[in-house]
């Protein structure tokens, strides 16, 4: 398990699977072994100071900012050849840019890929966390677009650096300050901020709010990747993640009142879809995989039929 | 402990700060050079002296933006008594800039944030010292704003949309919110029309008695002195070469350059 390997394997993975599975012009999952040990130190680093932003020098990935980018070099750090590989985008692993980012890492590390979320090792994420609990041994990587959550009123970086080392965290409320201010209520609805362990104020990168209680205690690693930005950060397994709030405006991890129309689960979050021209609306499950994995035990929702009906 | 209760010795309270030799250059230019003096609680400090004369420079020397070349600024702390803020450590002396003091810009832009509605501005400082009640916060940056003389039902727009004037006093109430023991002025009224100047000043010299704040204001108009301070000094190319009672300074000045500075104000 990947969690547990060790640093060589990458190197292992180049003479033993590379000449079966991958192609033979780039080095395992693509980076070379030294930028991966490069990132892998940036990641060490990260889990011992959580929520620490550590810098690094990334690299051009083929593919463009917006797509990751920070996470799939995280990811390429982490792989190992037994590595079994989930990519979801929103929950689903089926969108533009999981199922690319997958078939990259297919043909780069020629890993076994997955869209269960209990069987895979590895799973790179973009805005959500999956529904079902993660266990020791995973590892989930976030792609992160903008890492520190003090740029939204304090745009010099050295001044941002200099309030995280002085634990000057003030400026987060007046965020949510400005928010109830303007919206009643507080009205960020992702990319929630969190305290880490009582010491560093992180972004959790564009998750819905509702995912931020899954960021706490969780038995996964997490790590964070920003490949524009240039920063990893990290929250080792069963770290302590608070969300701020007031004390008259507590945290709320809200979702759609609603069940999922095909699984009928009253947990999951939901996404809205528009299913016909006269503006007919369902909600579904966003984790797709937790969607089929309960209509595949035989749960049925408002709308859902026999489960090989809705592929 | 004791078990019976022994008045304290009452003493007369200390200065709050003593400057000794303070002296910052930039390069081989004389920023400010030798200058010291007490500031006791409750007192208010006035610096004058035309441009270029050292004000500003002395000002942050004073309130931590710029580091001394050598002198010593002893502040008497509430924890720890007096301490040398130039050489205490960077944290302590960035949680004194966001508790016991307070610095008010000339230019208001310098010292508000201006994407953020004046409520969060007046509330920011409670936020940084630890308020986690909105309802709370929002009352005390009511009363504030209504003390500064800006109607309740702004309290959500941003200083963008509001005049010179208006910004300025939102600047004060933003940095007297968390009751600061000394307030640092530069040229408070300085960028605002001359009525507008009145009614602010006129506004400060309340807020500074009211709370019996201690505080140095650096000015070039005399007329702010008169009213606010207690104590001058005159600045002339970096040096102080008078100091005194504010009426005794402005009445009979001894140096030729206070002479001058008077006679032309006089001259308006
Ligand atoms: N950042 C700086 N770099 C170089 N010289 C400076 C700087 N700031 C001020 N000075 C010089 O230091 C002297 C005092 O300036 P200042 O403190 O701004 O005076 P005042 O506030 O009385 O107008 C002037 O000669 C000025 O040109
Ligand atoms: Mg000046
Ligand atoms: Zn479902």
């Amino acid at each position: 398990m990947s969690a547990q390997t060790h640093p060589a394997s990458g190197q292992i993975a180049q003479g033993q699977i590379a000449p079966i599975h991958t192609d033979q012009a780039y080095n395992f999952a693509y980076l070379d072994e030294e930028t991966k040990r490069m990132i892998r130190r940036a990641l060490l680093k990260g889990l011992a100071v959580p929520g620490y932003q550590v810098p690094f020098a990334s690299r051009e990935m083929p593919m463009p900012y917006g797509w990751g980018t920070g996470g799939v070099q995280v990811t390429a750090a982490c792989l190992t050849p037994d590595d079994v590989l989930k990519v979801i985008d929103q929950g689903a692993d089926d969108t533009t840019n999981a199922v690319s980012i997958r078939k990259f890492f297919q043909r780069t590390a020629g890993v076994a890929t997955t869209e269960q979320t209990t069987v895979a090792t590895v799973i790179q994420t973009r805005h959500r966390i999956p529904e079902t609990d993660l266990s020791e041994g995973q590892i989930l990587v976030y792609q992160v677009p903008i890492p520190e959550p003090l740029r939204f009123l304090e745009p010099r970086e050295t001044e941002t650096r200099k309030m995280h080392s002085l634990e000057e965290y003030g400026l987060m409320h007046v965020r949510l300050y400005e928010d109830i201010a303007r919206h009643g209520q507080i009205a960020t609805s992702y990319a929630y901020p969190v305290k880490v362990e009582g010491r560093y104020v992180m972004d959790p990168s564009p998750i819905p709010k509702f995912d931020n209680p899954k960021l706490s205690q969780n038995a996964a690693i997490q790590l964070f990747g920003a490949g524009r930005e240039q920063r990893i950060y990290a929250l080792p397994p069963y770290t302590d993640v608070v969300s701020l709030d007031f004390e008259d405006h507590p945290f709320q991890a809200s979702k759609a009142d609603h069940a999922c129309d095909l699984c009928g689960s009253n947990t999951a979050y939901l996404d809205e879809v528009i299913i016909d021209d006269a503006g007919g609306r369902m909600f579904v499950c966003s984790d797709t995989d937790y969607c089929s994995t309960r209509r595949a035990q035989g749960h049925v929702g408002r709308l859902g039929t026999a489960q090989e009906h809705v592929a | 402990m004791t078990l019976h209760s022994t008045p304290k010795p009452q003493t007369a309270p200390g200065p709050l700060l003593q400057v000794r030799g303070l002296e910052k250059r930039y390069g081989s230019r004389i920023g400010c050079t030798d200058v010291s003096f007490d500031l006791f609680p409750g007192e208010v400090m006035g610096i004058v002296g035309e441009s270029g004369s050292g004000k500003s420079t002395l000002l942050n020397c004073l309130a931590g933006h710029l580091t001394p070349d050598c002198g010593q600024v002893i502040f008497d702390t509430r924890t720890a008594g007096p301490c040398d803020t130039v050489t205490m450590g960077e944290p302590e002396r960035r949680m004194l800039s966001r508790t016991d003091w307070a610095f008010v810009h000339q230019n208001p832009r310098d010292g508000l944030r201006m994407g953020v509605s004046a409520g969060g501005n007046v509330g920011e400082r409670l936020m940084a010292v630890g308020a986690r009640h909105y309802g709370n916060i929002r009352d005390q940056a009511l009363d504030w704003l209504s003390r500064v003389e800006i109607a309740a039902e702004r309290i959500d727009d941003r200083p963008s949309a509001f005049s010179g004037g208006m910004q300025q006093r939102l600047q004060i109430a933003r940095n007297l919110v968390t009751g600061p023991r000394l307030v640092f002025m530069d040229e408070p009224t300085g960028g605002l029309d001359v009525s507008v100047q009145a009614r602010l000043l006129d506004l400060l010299r309340g807020l500074v008695r009211r709370m019996g704040l201690s505080a140095v204001i650096v000015t070039h108009d005399l007329a702010v002195v008169r009213l606010l301070a207690d104590r001058l000094m005159v600045m002339k190319d970096g040096r102080v070469v008078e100091a005194g009672l504010t009426d005794q300074v402005l009445d009979d000045p001894q140096h030729g350059y206070t002479q001058l500075l008077v006679s032309s104000v006089l001259q308006v």
